[in-house]
């Protein structure tokens, strides 16, 4: 097993790439919320073997939690991974003065090393030359150049890499307390000389990547472009994902009529329609909105940008008491909040992290605009405001205002009370400007797309299955209401006396529930408690049969508009699905932030929509 | 002068580190990024909001850093 290390920022993920292809797997390390990036590939003589790519740090004094792993594998002190035989250290050939450093001290560590001196395209364009044979007789190792992204270098860095492995030498392992402590301050002069030794700077090297961020950062046109940026994002989001998520409406709704004719009816025929088919569509119906925001995530950060972007809301970010690290993942959850938790692994400060983990599910989650659409097109009237601007899409704007400044809001208050503490500040290397590689923003993709299918799949689908269970049984005798009737029906009336105060009717309290399974399910949820209650005993057809526009104008009837107002509210501040109850468990390796996450939610998500209802009514709307 | 005092596009070499007025966990990391006394520094950018935190060159890196922490770096501009 060869193990991939080096600074963040060096291009490990693209020679990652560009050694395995798409043979990666994605896991986890047992007992951290790391991610464990595995691959295959074949050595020029034959043989395999198995390369894993060690999340990027500084140096072995580790600072976040995947800065530890890193540590531990080097080590041989990760439960659940060998020793590696032998370490590929990546460094940037534009930095080579502080890649160098991390190096000097992973040399040190005694496993067997060869340097990829990555990026030499750039070092070229900047004006530099390096001397790789230099390097290599200061170093002690092999150094072979290469431009991962190019796939340049890739066969002699392979033909190193198989002369050090196997070569059945076994090389004195260092003790930590040596490597690990040795002073960072002398290792980087060393570093720093190894690195004028073997450069030969050219004169007029273009300081491009500057030159971008003059116009990226500058105080009025980089907010701008920010926000530019951003909306272009939403707005795909939006436009592009609506023919695909409708295309795979109908194809599970083919699906579940194709089960509906071929099965006899019955249990099993109805577990699947109701509960499977239904569940697993809950599901997918979710990722084109998930990979269209994390394709535009992903390209901005391989381009250099999305620093920039945190660079610029630190100040925001730092009025409440974050820093700009809580940028990505708090924009990530404006897809689906599981990936953007878990994201939060590369803030460093454990405070900083536990907050933006307790805040990220306030963002408003792709999965809660069903319900904000149906809601809306039903009880708000499609009036204009002013010329171009509807009074429904500024509803739908404020509530994603209401969302974020919610976010924030409590960011702040949580900063002053549950994780109160000192600010770490905010520092971080800004990389140069980069071409993204579609490549690798593509596999990116898949990962995020295997990971969300995997985590949040599993448990949408199971949560549905159960959910139908609980409201199709017991059936009702004639004559009673099904939806009173079920498991699920008593369970509502007890929550019906909870939420009555605040405007809510028996028929959303059947809905809140299902909702928790995915935020979505709240639409179909009450699409089928109202067919149920409409339809006759075979109360499944109906509700299949029913279009949102159908539930619209039954919704517009029977609700009065404070109470959708309400419902609206509540949804704001929902306490949030399963999956992100479940991923803030893995991620906070306990039941005690979770249980504080969704208590804290209801709570907002009580005052609020009970708030709204009564300010509703007494406003006489 | 300080870093967070530097003009900008100014090149400067850090004179002194005054280590303890930092956290542990900052200093490390500022040690990681390549500062130390001799290096060579330059103020590139200001945040749009607020004019926090600041870029600068160190070495061959940009590094962003919170004007409190620059603080704790001391500099000395080059001649022009």
């Amino acid at each position: 097993m060869v193990a991939l290390v080096g600074n963040p920022n060096a291009g490990k993920s693209a020679l990652f790439n560009a050694l395995t292809g798409a043979r990666q797997k994605v896991g986890n390390y047992p007992g951290v919320t790391v991610e464990r990036k595995a691959g295959r590939m074949s050595l020029p003589d034959g043989r395999p073997i198995e390369l894993i790519d060690l999340p990027g740090t500084y140096s072995l004094e580790p600072a976040s939690p995947d800065e530890q792993v890193t540590r531990d594998v080097l080590f041989g002190r990760q439960e659940g991974e060998r020793l590696p035989g032998a370490i590929v250290v990546v460094v940037d050939a534009t930095n080579l003065d502080n890649h160098l450093r991390f190096a000097l001290q992973l040399i040190r560590l005694g496993l067997p090393v060869v340097v990829a001196l990555n990026m030499i395209d750039m070092a070229e364009r900047d004006g530099l030359t390096i001397d790789a044979a230099k390097l290599s007789a200061e170093l002690g190792v092999p150094v072979i150049p290469t431009v991962a992204v190019r796939k340049r270098g890739i066969d002699e860095l392979k033909a190193a890499m198989a002369g050090m492995i196997g070569d059945g030498s076994v090389r004195k392992i260092a003790a930590e307390s040596d490597v690990v402590h040795e002073d960072i301050v002398v290792l980087q002069r060393r570093a720093r000389a190894i690195a004028i030794a073997a450069t030969r700077e050219e004169q007029g090297a273009r300081r491009w990547s500057h030159r971008i961020d003059a116009v990226a950062l500058h105080p009025v046109g980089g907010p701008l472009l920010m926000a530019a940026i951003l909306f272009v994002m939403f707005q795909a989001v939006f436009a592009w994902a609506q023919a695909p998520m409708d295309a795979i409406t109908a194809v599970f709704d083919t699906i579940g009529k194709w089960v509906q004719t071929e099965l006899p009816g019955g249990f099993l025929r109805n577990l699947l329609t109701e509960g499977v088919i239904k569940g697993t569509g809950a599901v997918i119906v979710f990722l084109p909105q998930i990979l269209i925001l994390f394709f535009f995530i992903l390209l901005l950060e391989a381009t250099g940008y999305m620093v920039r972007a945190a660079f610029m809301m630190d100040r925001v970010m730092a009025r409440v008491g974050l820093s700009g690290r809580a940028f990505i993942p708090l924009l990530s959850s404006f897809a689906c909040a599981v990936p953007g938790i878990m994201a939060t692994r590369t803030i460093d400060d454990p405070r900083d992290r536990l907050t933006t983990i307790l805040i990220a599910p306030l963002t408003t989650c792709s999965a809660r605009l069903p319900v904000y659409t149906l809601i809306i097109g039903a009880c708000i009237p499609a009036r204009k405001v002013l010329p171009g601007i509807g009074l429904q899409g500024l509803v739908l704007f404020g509530l994603y205002v209401l969302g974020t400044v919610g976010a924030l809001a409590a960011a702040w208050v949580l900063r002053k009370t549950v994780t109160k503490g000192p600010s770490q500040g905010f520092m971080m290397e800004m990389p140069k400007y980069q071409m993204p590689s579609f490549r690798d923003v593509g596999l990116g993709l898949w990962t995020r797309c295997l990971i969300f299918l995997k985590r949040a799949g599993t448990i949408i689908l199971l949560s549905n299955v159960i959910l139908w269970v609980l409201a199709s049984y017991p059936v009702a005798p004639a004559g009673q209401k099904q939806t009173e009737y079920s498991i699920a029906g008593r369970i509502a009336s007890v929550i019906e006396v909870v939420v009555k105060p605040i405007g809510f009717n028996h028929n959303i309290a059947l809905a809140l529930p299902p909702a928790m399974a995915a935020r979505e399910v709240a639409v179909s949820a009450l699409a089928t408690t109202y067919a149920i209650d409409a339809g006759s005993s075979a109360g499944n057809d109906a509700a299949e049969a029913k279009t949102d526009e159908a539930l619209g104008s039954k919704l517009k009837v029977d609700w009065p508009l404070p109470t959708a107002l309400a419902f609206l509210m509540w949804f704001v501040f929902a306490p949030q699905c399963l999956s992100t109850i479940a991923v803030t468990r893995r991620e906070t390796n306990g039941w005690k932030w979770p249980a504080f996450m969704v208590g804290y939610l209801f709570v907002l998500a009580y005052a609020a929509a009970g708030a709204t209802f009564w300010i509703a009514t007494w406003a006489g709307l | 002068m300080r870093l967070d005092q530097l003009p900008l596009n100014r090149p400067a070499r850090v004179s002194a580190i005054a280590w303890g007025e930092l956290a542990d966990t900052a200093a490390r990391r500022l040690r990681e990024l390549g500062l130390d006394e001799g290096v060579m520094v330059e103020a590139l950018h200001v945040a749009p909001f607020g004019k926090d935190p600041i870029a600068c060159r160190v070495g061959r890196m940009t590094v962003a850093l919170r004007r409190a922490q620059a603080h704790a770096i001391s500099v000395e501009a080059l001649a022009a």
